[in-house]
């Protein structure tokens, strides 16, 4: 799938103990996002952006990535990197269920938006690309500093077409900043397909305008895509600029759980992706190289089960935001009161 | 000292005095800026800290807002505010709900400035006055200076400052207007509205270049027997509501005064303000001179004298006013 340009050197890959850590966490992504979609449809949750098919993207990116040092600025189908990124099952699914004590934005912003300073995560629009400059600008600022963090940011092929797209990625690569651009591909800007995105085939052949490197990897699989950003954050570090890696991913379900793909996806094009779910390919593939057994599997699976059925009746239990709350943080020290503002 | 040279030397000691300021902006390197604002920084404090960006204002606020988020201090200067509008994005939908939308994790310390305003022959591109769209925003603070003195105060607090500032230069007045500036450090703080003139039979509530004819027209109706209030408002949002109710109810006649068009700008909430509380001090209808409804400022100077509100305008309207 080596549509862009190859011109960076591959990066390490993951060790058999990653790659099982990798799995465990692919799997529980699934069991959430397959439990937060169907608190939709019982009309417990308002909305739901599901990440199925983009597991290995996001799980393999974090996991090449130095969490708590590094710097994440993901969007908003990207629930299996908050899981990555060590969020708890119950902390992701109080955003679903926007209860209070929700960590990232309290319970105001869409499920996973917000932000984690400890995390150094911020996800904080649903327009898409706003958060390609920030990323370059908090890049900016690692960089000043004369930190050695690298800032990733994720966005979908939707996003590609918009302005801030190319002037965050223009200025980047001017400045020769620590930022990686990961781009999940999954083939649809909601209903709009690759071909009236774009006239050319791919994102990252885009990378050489700009004077940047640009791959293209199977973003279903889970080993290239930690190769791939090992590579770039190793780039970034070296201080010899940012890398646009565009992840070949698939979308399974529609864009969010307000849409419905029969009126713009063929049938037969979900049924061909999903003979390419990343969870069932890399649980194959390991089972077969021997760095999992069944019983282990299924202790994940259980262990993912038991953590979303417990992560359900917490947050289901718990009380919504207080409406004292409603004012505060509208400035720098607001809080418990009403504004005068 | 000038406006732009106080828009300069705030900018110079809070970058001196803060590793974590940093300056970017088209043509601010080298050129030192359009109008100067940061003559000699390049070389005072190297290519890292002034940063010549490309021609893409959307991506200098969001730019901004990245670095602020993480950590830095960014003051990042839009050329000129016709030019501000790709930014509209970046700071309205973004900048300004920072903190609200991470309930306090993370701010937004960043100041984007931009010199605004007319009487410069800038035509329907170099003449707009954008505060009204901002200072509609909860999260953003508006600042709009007339003095030397409280341009340079009001620059450094919104640097200091936990949350974005939009800080608006009126572009005549960087050089047309000069004004004592101590050498001492100081700091004024935003959201306060300043008297710049005492008086007792009217009020008149101004900012931005309009505040000088404001006075000027004041000094020509105290020659007929009247006194006028003048009150500076000098930050737009938050506006400094007491301030506006205190000369209100003090001389019981406000008339305000801007050069941004008059439908739905800042006088129109200066006047709900004054109507919802002070209804009862008043002897006379609040009333509003202010820039005409045509999209922007023309460049022939027939017609763009027509847009800009004068001093024999605003004296007229002040004469209205006492007759009450």
């Amino acid at each position: 799938m080596d549509q862009g340009r190859t011109d960076i050197a591959p990066g390490r890959g993951p060790t058999d103990s990653e790659l099982l850590e990798m799995y465990r966490l692919m799997a529980l992504c699934r069991a959430l996002d397959e439990r937060v979609w169907l608190m939709n449809r019982q009309g417990k949750a308002a909305i739901v952006a599901s990440a199925q098919g983009h597991e290995a993207g996001q799980v393999g990116s974090v996991a090449a990535l130095r969490i708590g040092h590094d710097r994440f600025y993901i969007y908003y189908r990207d629930l299996a990197a908050l899981v990555s990124l060590g969020l708890t099952p119950a902390q992701i699914m109080s955003g679903f269920l926007a209860k209070a004590g929700e960590p990232l934005s309290g319970g105001r912003q869409f499920p996973t938006h917000g932000a984690h300073a400890g995390l150094n995560l911020v996800n904080l629009s649903n327009v898409v690309a706003t958060q390609i400059p920030q990323a370059v600008g908090d890049a900016l600022a690692s960089k000043m500093r004369g930190e050695d963090a690298v800032t990733i940011v994720y966005f979908g092929d939707g996003a590609a077409s918009v302005g801030d797209c190319h002037e965050g990625m223009n200025f980047a690569a001017i400045h020769k900043l620590p930022v990686v651009f990961f781009c999940e591909n999954n083939g649809y800007a909601i209903s709009v397909p690759l071909s009236k995105q774009m006239a050319v085939d791919s994102v990252a052949g885009r990378a050489e305008g700009y004077g940047m490197p640009g791959v293209v990897i199977d973003g279903t699989d889970v080993s290239a895509v930690y190769e791939a950003t090992a590579a770039a954050a190793e780039r970034a570090r070296a201080g010899e600029g940012p890398t646009l890696i565009e992840a070949m991913v698939e979308r399974y379900l529609p864009h969010t759980s307000d849409d419905d793909d029969s009126r713009y996806r063929p049938r037969g094009d979900i049924e061909e992706a999903r003979k390419k779910d990343p969870v069932k390919m890399l649980r194959e593939r390991l089972l077969a190289d021997g760095i999992l057994d069944e019983e282990t599997d299924e202790r994940f699976s259980a262990d993912a089960k038991r953590a979303v059925n417990e992560a359900t009746e917490e947050v289901e239990a718990a009380p919504h935001p207080d409406p004292s709350s409603f004012y505060d943080h509208v400035y720098a020290g607001d809080t418990g009161g009403a504004s005068s503002r | 000292m000038s406006v732009i040279d106080a828009v300069r030397e705030a900018m110079r000691e809070e970058m001196a005095r803060d590793e974590r300021v940093f300056v970017m902006g088209e043509d601010i390197g080298a050129r030192g800026g359009v109008f100067l604002a940061t003559d000699g920084f390049v070389e005072q404090f190297g290519e890292e800290r002034v940063i010549d960006t490309p021609l893409a204002e959307s991506s200098i606020a969001g730019i901004a807002l990245g670095a602020a988020m993480n950590g830095m201090r960014p003051i990042a200067e839009i050329e000129f505010a016709d030019f501000i509008w790709p930014t509209f994005n970046q700071v309205v939908g973004e900048a300004a709900r920072v903190r609200y939308g991470t309930a306090g994790s993370l701010g937004a310390p960043m100041v984007l400035r931009a010199p605004y305003g007319g009487g410069v022959r800038g035509g329907l591109y170099h003449s707009q006055s954008p505060e009204a769209y901002f200072a509609h925003t909860p999260g953003l603070k508006v600042v709009a200076p007339a003095t030397p003195y409280d341009t340079k105060g009001l620059l450094k607090s919104a640097v200091r400052d936990e949350d974005p500032v939009i800080f608006l230069e009126h572009k005549r007045t960087y050089r047309l207007v000069r004004g004592d500036v101590p050498d001492e450090e100081y700091t004024l703080p935003i959201g306060a509205a300043d008297v710049k003139m005492e008086g007792s039979d009217i009020s008149v509530i101004s900012y931005g270049l309009m505040l000088h004819l404001c006075l000027e027209a004041a000094r020509e109706l105290a020659d007929e027997g009247v006194s006028v209030e003048a009150l500076d408002l000098r930050t737009l949002r938050p506006l400094d509501s007491e301030a506006i109710l205190a000369t209100a109810r003090k001389t019981g006649k406000a008339l305000i005064v801007h050069e941004d068009t008059k439908a739905v700008g800042v006088g129109a909430e200066v006047a709900a303000i004054i109507a919802e509380e002070a209804f009862e001090y008043l002897d006379g209808p609040i009333m509003r001179v202010a820039g005409p409804e045509v999209p922007a400022m023309p460049f022939s100077p027939t017609l763009e004298a027509m847009f800009m509100p004068d001093t024999e305008r605003i004296a007229n309207a002040m004469r209205e006013l006492a007759r009450y």
